[in-house]
C-alpha cells in the first residue's frame, strides 16, 4: 500500500516516541502518506492505522480533525491563501481573488487540467510577509504581489508532468 | 532609544537565513549557559531561582511567571517527565516564533536543555506549527547538529545529565496552541483541550508530569543564566522582565518583528515599524493577537508595551502580536473575519463554543452584509455571555473578547451598518487601504 520509502520515513517518526506510544507518530505518518498518494483515501488511512497498531477510526479522527489533510483528491498543486485579518489588511483577500481569476476557479475547486486546487487558509504564522500562500502544505510563499503570483504559476506549469515539488 | 537585543543578538537580517547553524550560534556565544551550568555544577534549584528573579513571563500569551511554572514540577518522581515547547504559532498576527526558529533554532534547543536540567526531565518535544514546514525541517537539522556535538542526548558534555529532544509537527489546527490540546496532539489524537485540574505538571504528556513553555520563553533562558535574572529584569520594567519580540502586522510601512524592552511606548514601536502606511491615520490596534480586545487609537497611543499597561487599558499583551488598522478599515468587516476564524477553529468539544462561535459569525456576517437587525448588538453580547467562562479552554473567551470590544469601542459603526445597510467607510477607501501591499524594497 505505502512504498518502502514512506514506511522508512514513518519508522523514523515512530522512533521519536516511547516504545509503547507508536500512535504519537500518526500525524507525521498521515502527512507522509498524503505526500505519496496526493490525498488520504479511506484505505490509505486504514493502512497507516494498521502499520501503527491503532484503530482505523482513531486515525480517521486525526485525518478529519486537522485541516491540512485532504480526504478528497486535490490538484497537483494545492495553493492555500491566508485571508485572516492581519493578512487581509495587506492584501490577502485581493491575492486570493487574483488567483481565482487567473485560475478560473473558486476556493475548494480544482482546475480542469488537474493542476491547481485553491484553498482559503487560516493563520500560518507569517502575517508580516502578507500576502502569503502555502504550496502543497510544505512551501511557504511570501510577499505575493501579482507579479510574484504570476511567476509562481509559470514556474509550476513548467514543471514536468509527474514531478512533485 | 537604546535597545539591547537578547533573542536576536548578533543576527544580521541580511544574512540571517544562512547563520542559523551550530557553529554560527556558538560564535555568538551560544551554548555557554548550558556549559556553565554543567561545568560549575549549578544546582537545578539555583537555575529555577535565577529564572524566578528575572520575572520572565510566558511569551505564548498567558504571561504566567516561568520560574514559578518550573517549580511546580515534582522534584522526586519515579518515572518519565516531559518538557514541551509550544511552537504551534497560529494566533492571528503572531509570527515571532517563526523568526526564532528560522534564525536561531539552537537558542531554543539550549533553552530547552537548561529547562530540562532544572526540572529533571529526560525527554522533550518541540511542537511546530504545520504550516511552517520548512522550519520543522530546519529544526530537525539543528537537532542533528546538537546531537552530534553532544549538546543533547545521553550524558550531555560528559556530565550525568541526559536529555533527548525531538520535533513534532502540527497539521493545521489553531486549538493545538492550547497546551493540553497540544499534548493530546502529540499523543496522536484530535487536539482537544483537557479539563484542568489536573494540570500538566502532575498529569501531562502520556499522563506524566509535563511542563510546556513557548518558544520565545525558552529562547530567553540562556541569556538569563549567563547574565543573571536581575540584569534581565532591569532590561524591562518591574514585574515585566526583559525584552520581547513584537510582531507588527497590518497597515504599517514595515510589518515585521521588533525586539524591544518591555515597557516601550506603543508610539515608539509604531515608529520602528515605519509608521502608518500611505499617510493614513491610525484607527485601532489589537495589541496582543486576535484574541485580545481591540483598542481605539487614542487609548493605544497612551499605552506602553508590557503586560500591566495593556491590561490596564482593557486588553491583553497576549503573544505580542500587534495588528494595526488605519482609517480605511471597516471594523464590522474586520470583526467578521475574526469571528469566522474562531467558528472555523472551535474544536467542537464544548457546546457553548461550538454553537456560540457559529452564532457570532453568522450575526456579524449579516450585519456586514446589510441584513442586520436592530437588536443584533444585544444578541451578540448575550451570546458572548453564554460562551465566556462556560468552556473547557480559553478559545470561547478568545472568540468573545473581540466581539465585545469591537462593539464597545466602535458601536456607532455597527449601528450605521444596521441602520443604513452599508458601511461607514466607503468601499473604494477600504479597497485602497487593504490592497496587495508592495513593500518599498519590492518596488
Amino acid at each position: 500500500m505505502l512504498s518502502e520509502d514512506a514506511l522508512k520515513k514513518i519508522d523514523r517518526e515512530v522512533n521519536k516516541y516511547p516504545a509503547d506510544q507508536k500512535q504519537s507518530a500518526v500525524m507525521a505518518a498521515l502527512a507522509i502518506a498524503q505526500d505519496e498518494k496526493g490525498y488520504l483515501a479511506q484505505e490509505t488511512i486504514a493502512a497507516v492505522a494498521d502499520y501503527l497498531g491503532m484503530a482505523p477510526m482513531a486515525a480517521f479522527e486525526v485525518a478529519s480533525f486537522y485541516n491540512m489533510y485532504e480526504l478528497e483528491p486535490v490538484g497537483k498543486y494545492k495553493l492555500t491563501v491566508c485571508t485572516n485579518l492581519p493578512c487581509a489588511l495587506s492584501g490577502g483577500v485581493d491575492a486570493a481573488e487574483y488567483l481565482k481569476r487567473k485560475l478560473g476557479i473558486d476556493f475548494n475547486e480544482t482546475t480542469p487540467d488537474g493542476l491547481f486546487t485553491l484553498k482559503e487558509g487560516e493563520c500560518m504564522g507569517a502575517c508580516g510577509d502578507a500576502p502569503v500562500l502555502l504550496m502543497n502544505n510544505k512551501r511557504m510563499c511570501s510577499f505575493m504581489t501579482t507579479d510574484a503570483m504570476d511567476q509562481l504559476l509559470t514556474e509550476l506549469r513548467a514543471e514536468p508532468a509527474g514531478a512533485k515539488s | 532609544m537604546s535597545v539591547q537585543p537578547i533573542l536576536t543578538a548578533g543576527i544580521d537580517p541580511a544574512t540571517a537565513d544562512a547563520t542559523w547553524h551550530l557553529d554560527d550560534y556558538v560564535r555568538r556565544g551560544g551554548y555557554a549557559a548550558l556549559r556553565k551550568i554543567l561545568a560549575e555544577n549549578i544546582t537545578p534549584e539555583a537555575v529555577i531561582n535565577e529564572v524566578k528573579k528575572s520575572s520572565l513571563r510566558g511569551r505564548g500569551g498567558a504571561g504566567f511567571p516561568s520560574g514559578l511554572k518550573w517549580s511546580f514540577m515534582p522534584r522526586v518522581y519515579a518515572g518519565a517527565k516531559y518538557l514541551c515547547c509550544n511552537s504551534d504559532e497560529g494566533e492571528p498576527g503572531t509570527f515571532k516564533d517563526r523568526d526564532l526558529l528560522r534564525y536561531n533554532p539552537h537558542q531554543v534547543i539550549e533553552g530547552m536543555a537548561i529547562a530540562a536540567y532544572a526540572m529533571g526531565t529526560e525527554r522533550g518535544y518541540n511542537y511546530i506549527h504545520g504550516e511552517v514546514w520548512e522550519l520543522y525541517s530546519r529544526f530537525e537539522e539543528a537537532l542533528a547538529e546538537a546531537r552530534a556535538a553532544g549538546l543533547i542526548g545521553q550524558n550531555i558534555l560528559g556530565s550525568a545529565f541526559s536529555f533527548e529532544l525531538f520535533a513534532h509537527h502540527g497539521y493545521g489546527a489553531y486549538i493545538c496552541g492550547e497546551e493540553t490540546a497540544l499534548l493530546d496532539s502529540i499523543e496522536g489524537k484530535k487536539g482537544q483541550p483537557r479539563y484542568k485540574p489536573p494540570f500538566p505538571a502532575s498529569f501531562g504528556l502520556y499522563g506524566k508530569p509535563t511542563t510546556i513553555n513557548n518558544t520565545e520563553t525558552f529562547a530567553a533562558v540562556p541569556w538569563i543564566i549567563i547574565n543573571g535574572g536581575e540584569k534581565y529584569l532591569e532590561l524591562g520594567k518591574a514585574n515585566n522582565g526583559g525584552t520581547k519580540l513584537f510582531s507588527v502586522s497590518g497597515h504599517v510601512v514595515r510589518p515585521g518583528n521588533y525586539e524591544v524592552p518591555m515597557g516601550l511606548p506603543f508610539a515608539e514601536l509604531l515608529k520602528m515599524a515605519g509608521g502608518m502606511r500611505g499617510g493614513r491615520k491610525l484607527k485601532a490596534c489589537i495589541p496582543g493577537g486576535s484574541s485580545a480586545p481591540v483598542l481605539p487609537a487614542e487609548i493605544v497611543m497612551d499605552c506602553t508595551m508590557d503586560y500591566d499597561s495593556i491590561a490596564k487599558a482593557g486588553s491583553m499583551l497576549g503573544s505580542g502580536a500587534v495588528i494595526v488598522m488605519d482609517e480605511s478599515t471597516c471594523m464590522v468587516r474586520a470583526l467578521e473575519r475574526l469571528s469566522y476564524f474562531y467558528f472555523e477553529e472551535s474544536c467542537g468539544q464544548c457546546t457553548p463554543c461550538r454553537e456560540g462561535t457559529g452564532w457570532l459569525y453568522r450575526v456579524v456576517h449579516r450585519i456586514e452584509h446589510g441584513q442586520g437587525r436592530q437588536d443584533d448588538l444585544d444578541l451578540l453580547n448575550s451570546v458572548t455571555d453564554n460562551i465566556m467562562g462556560r468552556t473547557i479552554c480559553a478559545l470561547g473567551d478568545a472568540a468573545s473578547l473581540p466581539v465585545r470590544s469591537f462593539i464597545k469601542h466602535f458601536k456607532s459603526e455597527f449601528e450605521y451598518h444596521i441602520e443604513h445597510k452599508k458601511c461607514l467607510v466607503p468601499p473604494e477607501v477600504q479597497r485602497e487601504g487593504s490592497k496587495i501591499y508592495v513593500r518599498p524594497s519590492q518596488c
